[in-house]
């Protein structure tokens, strides 16, 4: 796997998630992602970054264009210093929420893209890796 | 390969050009439909133009060398182009095989008095000549597997027509095993259909579907989903009685979306949902409507 | 701060939302609408999306808190124009938004909330009828 481009997006207001965005979708019309996984990444990356302003007091966020096997993909990183999550499993579950939310943050981001990883640990923070496919595969 | 041999290939080169040209026209395996002769000769000479080179060099036995990387590319280019054109392994390899015919004739000549340098130079020639020859079936075959590549990827996308069959009403005979993929070309030509025509209905006939496991099954119903959150109704048709024995012992629920038989019968469904009154125009007009109205 | 226009058209309310939603414009666009819903006493809302091209969970439960409240107070809310795209990413996300109706278009919309102000009549006649 290639990093092809790589850049650091900070969020801490919830207007700097529409510049988040906006950079998300020129980064996947770059490589000629379809309007389906365009939208499919930008909702996952939605979720994460509302997460990480609620749960995690904010953070910062980094944008990669990738490439395996002649793939072209782009990852996102979202790291904030927040106090984490206890039991990840759990979060990970449809329906479950601390929040108020419909607890559909996290499982459905997971559902929307190809790769995703999430670290957490209590009292320093969470890391969440998501990776959306050009094919979509 | 000595150089005596390399040389005396080299010097009777006009002479077996022409020889494995007519070789090759008197094959019954040419394709004169589809190579032209002039373009064959140009081919040929160029490739044997390189080839004597080649046996020249000191590493004439190694097909892998330098010197024979731009036998490789015309070797290549020929087999991609006529894998592309449709002609067998047979006729692709007979190109090969028709010029070691000949080169064995002329060492032939060259060496009939020496037996023992005679076999040496055959055996090597052939060990060449084979070596090149396993390489035009292999790009052969790559050559082919990229058509056939090229053609799963426009199945995909031919094998899904959207159908308007009435004004609001859309209909996707679905044909084949719908895996993820499938699925995910499916649902987005629908959709965009639905948006392009404004129709309100949309009937998904399953019949040309072998087999409804539960990821078809949830494939389907992330179809209808989809299309209901944009505003429009979705009817399954084209159930087949094994079919719905598989779905019922699979467990799978389809109780909120609207499953009918046959497309006719999800036609009809339509034509009651949009009351759309269709009816033979004699003058049982009323009756009919009547009997549609009550559907 | 940045609001969403709220249009009144007969007993309906109609609002196109142009723009890319950040969470506390929803939230202001929730509390505006049910605010308009009530002091209009509107029968219908109408929720134009044709031009939104991300609709999150957020989003998503906006809209159907929306519907909900409205229905308690007597209103049919309808979403129309949802991109192909988004619907396919929030049924991938696992939102059906099971409460609210949709349409095609507004014109769709429109009929839609028609229909649903007529059955409310009728329904109400034949409440009285078997009054009677």
């Amino acid at each position: 796997m290639i990093v092809l481009s790589k850049e650091k997006l900070p969020i801490q207001k919830e207007q700097d998630v529409v510049l988040f965005r906006n950079r998300i979708k020129e980064l996947a019309t770059k490589i000629g992602m379809s309007l389906v996984n365009q939208t499919k990444l930008i909702t996952a990356a939605s979720e994460l970054v509302r997460n990480m302003l609620r749960y995690g007091g904010g953070g910062i966020t980094h944008l990669e264009i990738i490439s395996k096997s002649s793939i072209p993909g782009v990852r996102l990183v979202f790291i904030d210093e927040g106090p984490g999550i206890k039991d990840v499993t759990l979060a990970m579950k449809d329906g479950y929420s601390t929040g108020k939310s419909l607890g559909l943050g996290l499982p459905g981001a997971k559902r929307l893209v190809n790769e995703f990883d999430i670290k957490s640990e209590p009292g320093k923070g969470t890391t969440v890796t998501i990776i959306r496919w050009k094919n979509g595969l | 390969m000595n150089k005596e041999s390399a040389a005396a290939l080299k010097g009777k080169k006009k002479q077996i050009l022409e020889s494995w040209m007519s070789n090759q026209l008197q094959d019954a395996a040419l394709r004169d439909d589809l190579i032209s002769v002039s373009e064959l000769q140009q081919q040929s000479e160029e490739f044997l133009t390189s080839l004597l080179k080649a046996f020249g060099t000191s590493q004439a036995e190694d097909t892998e060398s330098a010197g024979y990387e731009p036998i490789h590319d015309i070797l290549n280019e020929i087999s991609i182009t006529r894998a592309r054109q449709g002609f067998s392994p047979r006729e692709t390899s007979s190109y090969i095989l028709s010029l070691k015919e000949v080169l064995s004739q002329v060492l032939e000549e060259r060496f009939r008095e020496e037996p023992a340098i005679l076999y040496k130079e055959i055996i090597s020639m052939n060990k060449i000549m084979d070596s090149l020859s396993l390489l035009t079936l292999e790009t052969y075959i790559k050559g082919r597997e990229e058509v056939i590549l090229r053609q799963t990827n426009e199945m995909s996308e031919i094998s899904t027509p959207v159908i308007r069959v009435w004004e609001g009403i859309l209909a996707l005979p679905i044909i084949g095993t719908l895996d993820s993929a499938r699925t995910q070309v499916v649902m987005e030509a629908l959709l965009e259909e639905i948006v392009a025509t404004g129709s309100r209905i949309a009937i998904l006939d399953i019949s040309g579907v072998p087999t409804v496991d539960s990821l078809v099954a949830q494939h389907l119903i992330k179809t209808v989903s989809a299309a209901r959150l944009m505003g429009a109704e979705c009817i399954i048709s084209g159930i087949r009685a094994e079919i719905a024995q598989t779905i019922v012992h699979l467990g799978i629920d389809l109780t909120n979306i609207y499953t009918k038989a046959t497309l006719a019968s999800a036609l009809k469904m339509s034509f009651s949902m949009l009351n759309i009154i269709v009816s033979k125009g004699s003058q049982n007009n009323q009756a009919i409507s009547k009997q549609n109205l009550g559907f | 701060m940045e609001r969403i226009p709220i249009l009144k058209m007969g007993p309906f309310l109609l609002v196109t939302i142009q723009v890319d939603l950040y969470d506390r414009l929803a939230l202001t666009l929730e509390n505006d609408l049910i605010n308009m819903v009530s002091k209009t006493e509107a029968k219908g809302v109408l929720i134009d999306i044709s031009a939104v091209s991300i609709v999150d969970s957020f989003m998503g439960r906006i809209l159907g808190n929306i519907a909900s409240m409205s229905k308690i107070m007597d209103a049919a809310t309808v979403v129309v124009g949802m991109q192909p795209a988004v619907a396919i990413t929030l049924v991938e996300l696992g939102l059906t938004l099971s409460g609210v109706h949709t349409a095609l278009d507004v014109e769709q919309g429109m009929e839609l909330l028609r229909g649903k102000i007529g059955q409310l009549d009728t329904d109400e006649e034949g409440l009285y009828d078997s009054f009677i």
